[in-house]
């Protein structure tokens, strides 16, 4: 059965034009249908009550990675969250931390799409490409399932405790991408890129608390790339020792 | 005012292929409403369609028989010359996808995996699980990262300039700073999408406002096809959110209340994997006659993937299975999934050629929101990804051969008198009136739904236009709540909802002159195809008075002589 009950949406707004007026609670009282979403209900109360509410949104289906927010306490994607899904009729909703707010839920993403650029995430070849496909086994192809399913929500990024002490760290979401380069059995960057990430502000600046993997609305796990990143870096410099070890001989 | 020798809207497959293409020589500027890696080409899932005769039950393929089958689905509506085109570039372009990083799925030789898909004598679709798009576009977005591509994300196009045959550039609304700018731009390329949200059920992103279509209308561009409407058999229920036609290419079963596998009364031969029109008919058919289902969100018929296997569905449609259990509660694994068909896709829009032409110099259209006609009346599966691609590429090369041959010189004075034109305009949807503009977009879209939907019949159709004339007389008075520019989205809607009016018009207006069925338009009072009336294309251009003027436009035949369209 379909019924409606009576929410009251909490939501913080803030309008960075307009700083001196502190950010604040609003409160919106809208009758919610069962199976509704926190998206639906922001378009409605932006419709119908309130049409100066800024949030992002598009696809609506939890792929294109525009409407992560704080949820109740929680980081999620707002187009696949159900209202009814608290057990309670009060939701709060805030703007994805670690970033500025330009207006309300809707934050300055350019940080975050600043260190995506640095990993490079592209396919580097040195090779030239064959005629038909370069070949990839099932089981290299499969390496990198978990990797590709970033949709760049910033859900992670947001998430991320180093982050909030350290705006230059890189963050999991840049990590994870460039772990999908470096499994990708068709990349061949050089083994020294690495060494752009081997310090304070790359890998090792990971507290590996798992807050990320907590947040990622799609089941990418950004602190097993980072770990894994780690232990190619330290394997990559174990053998050039042992490499050069031998070369002595 | 800004200025580029290549401007291109949108920034999905069709825009990010062309900008690649281009950036090394010209100066290209990207603009999109939103960040290019949001665009719609992501919610893409099924695949892509190529000939590369990989699958060991398709080694004979070939890029005829993929242009054949393409026709044959078009319902002979589309340009056979640019389907040929289409199809040989297929091949190059899914390998050059591949080239870039695309991780698409493999077969056990390391070759790129290929599915069943509907409508296709070959298992021919190229895909990466069921989040095909998701990589294609992934992939273009890290190319153009890696050429530097200059985007102008979150910017609105609101309005197109042309005078004399020629295009001059766009008036555009930054969304942050709220700051009204001109762009002069030697060349234009829309790629801006289809038109979904004109339909209340619709299975598009919120931006797939059509208002792309809308701007070059406005500007004399002509449009092409406007009534053919996919619909697409497979929405879930309640949120339309689309269940890919892999779930069927993968060997998923359409059944009604009793169990029945319907399909084999329609179609006995094809069953599930027949042509989306034809399916989505066959759906609506078992609902209209009694055979669906009941859920408090409307009548339904069920999708059944639980005899494939957890492995099967887990390893193939995982994206499917997610849906399902975030947005329905329901794993498919165990339960059958309720769908409905629903509004999927624009065969319409801005009329091109092959090679992305339109009637005024300088100005290009390409993917979804162009007409080229290469999916005719009805797009198969898996052709919609490809489209995007090859006339993304393809455009890159007719913009270079444009400014290769000549001095372009647009004028900027054309642009000031715009710009000042819009300023006026926004300043009236801030400050008068008393309509809202969602009460309108719901009012428009539940038309298009109701009266201009699968099955389709005079009287219905006459509604459809009469009530869409009555909304654009309420637009008129349409009020926008807050009067600042930046970050102001009511406003950014009330004035793509313009936009939305004439394409919806031009749809309506198509589909009540087209007296017979063909493909995705099936007139109940014209119940089968005239090919000696209505092989022809329609064309609508704003008339003087800012009516819709239709004419007629000649089909390219090539290799396949129009027949009977049986499967």
């Amino acid at each position: 059965m379909i019924t409606a009950n009576e929410y009251t949406f909490k939501i913080l707004r803030y309008d960075a034009q307009e700083p001196e007026i502190e950010p604040h609670f609003e409160s919106y009282n809208i009758k919610v249908i069962t199976g509704l979403t926190i998206l639906l209900v922001l378009l409605r109360i932006r419709d119908e009550i309130d049409g100066t509410l800024s949030f992002r949104s598009s696809c609506r289906s939890a792929v294109c990675g525009s409407c992560a927010m704080v949820i109740n306490g929680k980081i999620d994607l707002a187009c696949r969250t159900q209202v009814a899904s608290f057990g309670s009729n009060t939701i709060i909703l805030e703007p994805l931390p670690n970033m500025n707010v330009i207006k309300d839920l809707f934050v300055d993403m350019t940080p975050f799409w600043n260190m995506y650029e640095k990993v490079k995430p592209y396919l580097i070849r040195k090779n030239p490409d064959p005629e038909k496909e370069i070949q990839q086994s099932e089981e290299e192809r499969k390496r990198i399932d978990q990797n590709i399913n970033c949709i760049l929500c910033a859900s992670c990024y947001g998430a991320c405790p180093v982050l909030s002490r350290d705006p230059d760290y890189i963050g999991p979401a840049a990590l994870a991408k460039l772990e999908r380069f470096v499994l990708d059995s068709r990349d061949e960057r050089s083994k020294g890129f690495l060494e752009t990430v081997n310090n304070e502000k790359g890998i090792w600046g990971c507290d590996t608390v798992l807050r990320c993997i907590d947040a990622c609305p799609k089941d990418v796990r950004p602190t097993d790339s980072i770990v894994g990143l780690r232990k190619t870096l330290v394997k990559n410099k174990m053998k050039k020792i042992f490499g050069a070890a031998k070369d002595e001989d | 005012m800004l200025y580029h020798d290549v401007l291109i809207v949108g920034g999905g497959l069709a825009g990010l292929r062309a900008a690649v293409g281009l950036c090394d020589k010209y100066d290209v500027g990207l603009l999109s409403k939103v960040y290019p890696i949001r665009s719609h080409s992501i919610a893409a899932q099924g695949g892509i369609n190529a000939a590369l005769a990989n699958n060991p039950n398709g080694k004979d393929d070939t890029w005829e028989k993929h242009a054949f089958d393409t026709t044959k689905g078009s319902d002979y509506l589309a340009d056979q010359n640019a389907v040929e085109i289409m199809c040989q570039e297929a091949i190059k372009i899914v390998y050059e996808m591949e080239h870039w990083g695309c991780p698409f799925s493999r077969f056990p030789d390391g070759s790129i995996a290929q599915r069943p898909f509907g409508g296709a004598g070959y298992p021919r679709t190229c895909y990466s699980t069921d989040i095909t798009g998701h990589v294609l576009l992934n992939t273009l977005n890290e190319r153009a990262v890696a050429k530097g591509v200059r985007f102008y994300p979150e910017w609105f196009v609101i309005a197109l300039v042309t005078d004399g045959g020629m295009c001059h550039g766009v008036i555009a609304l930054d969304l942050k700073s709220g700051e009204i700018i001109p762009i002069l731009a030697k060349t234009i390329l829309f790629a801006t999408g289809g038109y979904g949200r004109v339909y209340f059920y619709s299975t598009n992103a919120l931006i797939n406002t059509g208002s792309g279509i809308g701007i070059a209308y406005k500007a004399n561009v002509p449009i092409k096809d406007m009534e053919f409407v996919q619909f697409h058999p497979t929405a879930l229920i309640g949120t339309n959110i689309l269940m890919t036609e892999a779930c069927r290419g993968e060997g998923g079963y359409l059944t009604n209340k009793d169990g029945e596998r319907f399909m084999a009364r329609y179609v006995p031969t094809a069953m599930e994997l027949a042509p989306r029109d034809i399916v989505s008919r066959s759906i609506q058919t078992e609902i209209n006659e009694g055979r669906g289902l009941e859920h408090p969100l409307g009548k339904y018929i069920n999708l059944d993937l639980r005899h494939l296997g957890a492995q099967k569905i887990i390893d193939k449609l995982p994206g499917i299975r997610n849906i399902c259990i975030d947005f329905i509660g329901i794993d498919p694994i165990l339960e059958p999934i309720p769908i409905m068909p629903c509004q999927h896709y624009s065969m319409g829009g801005i009329d091109t050629n092959e090679k992305c032409e339109t009637d005024i110099k300088g100005f290009y259209g390409a993917g979804e929101c162009a007409c080229v006609s290469v999916h005719g009346a009805n797009r198969l599966g898996g052709n919609s990804l490809l489209e995007t691609i090859v006339f993304g590429k393809l455009a890159s090369f007719a913009i270079d051969e444009y400014l290769q041959n000549g001095e372009v010189k647009p004028d900027e004075s054309l642009l000031i008198d715009k710009k000042k034109e819009m300023e006026k305009k926004i300043d009236r949807l801030v400050h008068e009136g008393n309509e809202k503009p969602y009460k309108i977009l719901a009012d428009l879209s539940k038309t298009m739904s109701s009266l201009v939907g699968i099955f389709r019949k005079k009287d219905e159709l006459a509604q459809a236009v009469q009530n869409i004339i009555e909304v654009k007389e309420r637009y008129r008075n349409v009020h926008v709540s807050s009067p600042k520019l930046y970050m102001n989205h009511e406003l950014i809607n009330a004035i793509e909802l313009e936009y939305m009016l004439e394409v919806a018009h031009t749809i309506a207006l198509g589909a009540y002159l087209r007296e017979e069925s063909r493909g995705a338009h099936f007139r109940l009072d014209f119940n089968t195809r005239d090919d000696a009336n209505w092989l022809k294309h329609t064309i609508a251009q704003i008339g003087k008075d800012g009516e819709p003027v239709i004419s007629f436009k000649k089909v390219t035949i090539t290799n396949y002589q129009p027949m009977e369209r049986k499967y």
